[in-house]
């Protein structure tokens, strides 16, 4: 029998996009992901060049900073991630200047040889703990960055070189695959996501004995994240760079639309440092919420770093919250689940690790109500930078006079309310049957599940009270 | 089935009970005298009850700074020695944030303060929501348990 999410969606539905001519022939085409790639450096240009004139100003009317923080934010939260996996990665220009560098050119496959040094990333580091701390650790800066155009600039100009230099010295993309702060969460929420990078039958991939989605030919980069798209199980580690669909000589490649989460459920390369990315992204949105929509002024001075106190205080406080007491929060609930489960033979760590993907939807769902509570009240500066993109007096699209105006903010809690709900499903949804993934018996699973559905309801109420209560 | 059914008439009669949850009997006049400094509103929280009237007087501290209250769709600014005010019927139950209208630094857009229109229905009825389907999740459970058992 199908098993059905929330009884309705058959978990092994998918609708292949790519069987239409026009898509499939987009994919394969050396012009695409490219053309959005050199769009997006247009768009990063003028945001650094913003972010170095505006300087110190107040960032609400700078370009750089609304479409960073509102507008690519909300885009990566809102429709990116959740739709359309990790399509954000497929568009970034971040890593194209050690791209080119690499294949000394940046159109057309010039051989499978790739310049630079091209050394193997440290297998130690071959996980998303460096991308953890560093995205907390950028998270540090967040009372800067996201109000403060010449700190944009320094952080996007600070990743793009770490970009280039890494580039320099690592194969391929090691830096998306390893370093990049935005490419951890993207990974782990992408398993949420609608969408997949997929082979279509696996007796071909079999047959073909060159693996040229690995190895590349004359019209495709062998995957570029190193990975095997011949076996793609999950969306996690997957650019969507698209190059498996242009070096696949029997188009063998599908880009699949699918029920939202799938993902949860391969149990493959589950591990501690997705887990901790999962808790890290809980935490970071909880500190964000109480110093950027919160009502407290002392909060917004210590990450303003009024004082080296204070700042020094919020550093250690949402490391500690983030890193260690959301995590031992959710070993406690682990703990328990193995005590009502009484299956003595399960790992606490394997409960540890796979009921963490619970927080996946959910974590998801924080980050959308949050995001909702930034664009709602901020969104209309928009119409004003997109005019006036450096402050110049320029009014390129008659819109640099349009006041500051909030669009459906009495909603917002409606809003916010609703969108915890929706993802709380989920994460019941799939928490049940992570469950009996876990535990060898169906009774064990079942009574191993309470503890961690009254976390996730717990974790739910807490949010659902910061935000509207 | 049985079960489901009763589940959802129980829901029902919460969702129903908190969204209709009635305010304060005897709306009153409520004044708050409030200090706006980059980037915080003193007090911060402001709770009243549903049908009183608010009167807000606002002082600025420092530079020019601006008070919109989401839901309610009005707004007041002060400059430092020349100040705001509102006045308004506290019609809509739930949490809505005030915020500054007027850019007056860097952390302007997270410059906020909550109005609480008691009884928090919203509130309540969504962590009722969650509950429910928190404790029917549960109890569904529990029945699969037992009829496989």
């Amino acid at each position: 029998m199908a098993d059905k999410l929330f009884g309705l969606i058959d978990l092994n539905w998918r609708f292949e996009l790519t069987k239409f001519k026009l898509i499939r022939n987009l994919f394969k085409s050396r012009w695409f992901p490219l053309l959005a790639i050199i769009f997006n450096l247009f768009i990063f240009v003028i945001i650094l060049i913003s972010g170095l004139i505006g300087g110190f100003s107040a960032g609400n009317y700078n370009f750089g900073i609304m479409i960073v923080w509102i507008l690519w934010w909300v885009m990566l939260m809102f429709i990116l991630v959740p739709i359309f996996s990790r399509a954000w990665c497929l568009m970034c220009p971040f890593p194209v200047f050690s791209d080119w560098l690499q294949r000394g050119a940046l159109f057309v496959v010039t051989g499978l040889k790739l310049k630079g040094l091209g050394l193997k990333w440290p297998k130690a580091l071959k996980n998303m703990w460096v991308m953890n701390i560093l995205f907390l650790v950028t998270t540090f800066f967040s009372g800067f960055f996201t109000v403060r155009p010449l700190a944009t600039f320094i952080l996007l100009g600070g990743i793009i070189l770490l970009a280039f230099l890494i580039g320099l010295v690592f194969e391929k993309r090691s830096f998306c695959l390893y370093v990049c702060p935005v490419s951890g969460f993207q990974g782990l929420y992408s398993q949420f996501a609608m969408a997949e990078v997929r082979r279509k039958d696996p007796e071909i991939c079999k047959n073909h004995k060159v693996k040229t989605c690995y190895v590349g030919n004359e019209c495709g980069y062998g995957c570029p994240w190193m990975l095997t798209p011949f076996n793609f199980t999950k969306n996690t580690y997957c650019g969507m760079c698209l190059e498996c669909f242009k070096s696949c000589p029997h188009d063998n490649m599908a880009f699949n639309l699918r029920p939202p989460g799938v993902d949860l459920l391969v149990d493959e390369k589950r591990g501690l440092d997705e887990a901790w990315k999962a808790f890290i992204m809980l935490g970071i949105a909880m500190v964000f919420f109480l110093t950027m929509q919160g009502p407290w002024g002392f909060l917004k001075d210590w990450v303003r770093g009024t004082s080296l106190k204070g700042y020094l205080t919020f550093i250690s406080l949402h490391t500690a919250f983030s890193l260690l007491i959301v995590p031992a929060i959710f070993l406690v609930f682990s703990y328990l689940s193995k005590s009502f489960s009484g299956a003595k033979e399960v790992s606490l760590k394997k409960i540890f690790t796979n009921f963490s993907y619970t927080l996946v939807p959910l974590g998801l769902g924080v980050w959308i109500a949050f995001s909702v509570g930034i664009v709602l009240p901020n969104g209309s500066y928009i119409l004003h930078i997109i005019s006036d993109p450096f402050a110049w007096g320029w009014n390129l699209f008659g819109t640099r006079s349009v006041p500051w105006t909030p669009v459906f903010t009495g909603a917002l809690g409606h809003l916010q309310g609703a969108v915890l709900i929706v993802f709380y499903l989920f994460s019941l949804a799939y928490g049940a049957r992570l469950s009996r993934q876990t535990y060898p018996t169906e009774e064990q699973a079942k009574r191993g599940w309470i503890p961690i559905l009254i976390f996730l309801t717990l974790a739910t109420l807490a949010f659902l009270w910061l935000y509207i209560g | 089935m049985k079960l489901r059914k009763n589940i959802l008439i129980i829901s029902s009669f919460i969702v129903y009970g908190l969204w209709f949850m009635p305010g304060s009997a005897q709306a009153a006049e409520r004044f708050f005298e409030i200090k706006a400094k980059k980037f915080s509103y003193t007090p911060n929280i402001i709770n009243v009850n549903r049908g009183d009237t608010v009167k807000i007087r606002l002082l600025s501290e420092d530079v020019h700074h601006g008070f919109f209250v989401d839901g309610y769709g009005i707004k007041t600014s002060a400059h430092p020695g020349m100040e705001g005010s509102l006045k308004f019927i506290a019609d809509k139950a739930g949490r809505y944030t005030f915020r500054c209208s007027v850019t007056c630094g860097e952390f302007h857009p997270y410059m906020v303060g909550y109005l609480v229109v008691g009884p928090n229905s919203r509130f309540w009825l969504y962590a009722a929501i969650v509950l429910v389907i928190g404790i029917g999740s549960l109890i569904t459970l529990n029945r699969a348990r037992k009829t496989n058992g």
